[in-house]
């Protein structure tokens, strides 16, 4: 016999009434946990796909909606921008680098990037089968798509207008497949690799004839207009110096046609803007817990009730009040870790079922098997407020008067 | 002669101002077995509380084994008690969430003693507990459960056995068996029984006995 034995006597003798307890703690855990867990990796997500990138360039229209299509490739593009404008501005000192994307054209949901060899370097991927592309209508896979497809080196596949499944197939043009991307976390495993000349041709032949005046005239703003030749959808900057940040946005937005938004500014923008919404379920998350602090206080403090004669007589059989009040916290330390350790395990399964889901429909992946640095002082805050209720209960056992309770009738 | 079991001297206790008890001048040598007679209300509680070493009396003093309770740090005076006083409650106080193997294995712990399961067990055979080590409290009869109170009471084979009215709610058969569970487990020991009782069927089973309350 101890007093972890004892407590846990105490705790299954009332089974019912703990397991609820730890099953409202759990809850609370299990939901920040779940929060934790995908702010974490989405913004690591968001951190490594603009890795490298310090300025994005492209054309007027809503920075965030530039970042989110050229860097996260997820939204719309927000226009086309003139290749002599974006050969200009390679040239200016304050540049180290560009890369050059021209996107329009998507392959079963997956976007076909223009572009050059220096994007694969961007995000350090490596080649797994055959060889970056050379030619016209030669194109790379990238994991994610080679997966989805199930093509091999060789084979041909069509690409649909537009960012969006079911566009117009160009059946004229395929393109072949030379080589295969290793999977490496960043936006690379999700996107098909091809020239910026195989886009250009591509939308330089006939089927889009009519659109093209259609476009021309368009006034819609929020209806892009459909890559021409000598066309780029962005421009992907490196700063030559720490002072091209201060000065470079401001010389491109100067310029009528161009837009130039930062990365880094942006991603924060709409972390913040998520975050809102995260830090209301974070609030309700965290009154779960003080709930589930409040009915094991209220638990212990019932129990007390009913176990004055049992405290009155452990004292009797030569427990120092102490002891009691160790009993009473181990109590709570049982049910507050119990809580924890269930909310843990729920909090990651249930990341890991809706982080699948979320890659079947918006391919992002989130997994559940993974442990990030806030669990740490969840789980201390969690097994704190354990304590903290089981503490009145026990300073009012360590204060019971025996001989009183004793005498009782 | 020998050192008493215990001594009270110029005994007083007062409840809110008002004198419950009053006790010049007791002592107890060892060996023999005390009856504590009065009417309820009396202050034979009272009095065992103070002998246990759970209630300070207001006035006067007590020892037991040579101890002070007086001069006793508190965690010392606990300490003492579980090891040296054992205590059969008028309503038995078991715990409920333990079996009645677990309420000896606390008593044992709470004692600061070295556990012992195959003694704790022997000694509820002995008590013809044998089949209900494992049971809980509530599925015992109110024989067994006085037996197995008792058992709790002497498993650390304590110097002095303090009963609170054991036999009150009993026939004359199942008193008189409980009373014999009490002498017999107080000699396996050695220790000083005493029990306090309104009761007077089993007065002329003691040639010592104290009457409080002033009548009698």
């Amino acid at each position: 016999m101890n007093l972890l034995r004892l407590s846990l006597a105490y705790i299954r003798a009332r089974a019912l009434n703990s397991a609820l307890n730890v099953l409202l703690l759990a809850l609370g855990v299990a939901t920040i946990v779940v929060l934790l867990l995908f702010t974490h990796q989405l913004q690591h997500r968001l951190e490594r796909d603009s890795k490298g990138i310090d300025l994005v360039v492209g054309a007027k229209g809503s920075p965030l909606q530039l970042i989110l299509s050229s860097v996260y490739h997820v939204d719309i593009p927000t226009g086309n921008i003139p290749l002599a404008d974006a050969e200009k501005l390679k040239a200016n000192p304050l540049i180290k680098a560009t890369v050059p994307l021209a996107l329009g054209d998507s392959f079963e949901g997956f976007r076909i990037v223009g572009t050059n060899h220096d994007y694969v370097s961007l995000y350090e991927g490596r080649i797994a089968q055959g060889k970056l592309w050379e030619k016209p209508y030669e194109a790379v896979l990238g994991s994610e798509v080679a997966a989805h497809a199930r093509l091999n080196l060789g084979d041909t596949f069509v690409g649909s207008h537009g960012l969006v499944e079911g566009g117009e197939k160009h059946e004229h043009s395929p393109y072949t497949i030379v080589g295969m991307l290793a999977p490496n976390g960043s936006v690379l495993d999700r996107l098909v690799l091809t020239s910026v000349e195989s886009v250009w041709e591509i939308h330089g032949q006939g089927p889009h004839e009519e659109d093209e005046d259609e476009d021309e005239n368009s006034g819609d703003p929020n209806k892009p207009r459909h890559l021409q030749p000598q066309e780029l959808t962005a421009l992907l900057v490196q700063y030559a110096s720490p002072m091209a940040a201060a000065m470079l946005p401001r010389q491109v937005n100067s310029q009528s046609a161009l837009q130039a938004a930062s990365p880094a500014f942006e991603s924060a923008r709409l972390l913040n803007l998520v975050g809102v919404g995260v830090q209301t379920v974070r609030a309700f998350a965290l009154i779960l817990i003080l709930c589930a602090g409040l009915s094991v206080f209220i638990a212990l403090y019932n129990a007390l009730r009913e176990r004055s004669y049992d405290l009155a007589v452990m004292r009797s059989l030569g427990a120092s009040p102490g002891k009691l009040l160790v009993a009473i916290l181990i109590e709570g330390l049982i049910l507050a870790s119990a809580g924890v350790v269930l909310g843990l395990v729920l909090g990651h399964a249930l990341s890991e079922v809706l982080g699948n889901w979320l890659h079947a429909s918006q391919r992002v992946y989130i997994t559940g098997w993974t442990v990030v640095p806030g669990e740490l002082a969840l789980i201390l805050a969690a097994v704190a407020v354990g304590l903290l209720s089981a503490l009145l209960p026990a300073v009012l056992a360590y204060r019971t008067d025996i001989a009183e309770v004793l005498a009782r009738r | 002669m020998t050192e008493p079991v215990f001594a009270l001297k110029h005994l007083r206790h007062a409840y809110n101002g008002q004198e419950v008890l009053r006790l010049d001048d007791w002592s107890v040598a060892e060996g023999e077995n005390w009856l504590v007679l009065g009417p309820s209300g009396s202050g034979k509680t009272t009095l065992l509380h103070i002998l246990a070493g759970i209630l300070a009396p207001t006035e006067g003093s007590v020892s037991v084994a040579g101890r002070a309770f007086g001069e006793l740090p508190a965690s010392e005076l606990d300490r003492f008690r579980g090891r040296h006083i054992g205590i059969v409650f008028q309503r038995l106080h078991l715990i409920s969430s333990l079996t009645v193997l677990g309420n000896l294995m606390l008593a044992q712990y709470l004692a600061g003693t070295s556990q012992d399961i195959h003694a704790a067990r022997a000694l509820l055979a002995s008590l013809g507990l044998a089949d209900k080590a494992n049971s809980r409290p509530h599925a015992l009869s109110f024989g067994q459960s006085q037996r197995a109170a008792v058992a709790r009471a002497v498993v650390n084979k304590p110097r002095l056995i303090l009963a609170d009215e054991p036999t009150s709610n009993l026939d004359d058969a199942n008193a008189a068996a409980a009373l014999d569970v009490l002498l017999a487990q107080a000699r396996a020991c050695n220790a000083t029984l005493v029990i306090a009782t309104h009761d007077r069927r089993i007065r002329d089973r003691f040639e010592h006995r104290i009457t409080l309350g002033g009548s009698s």
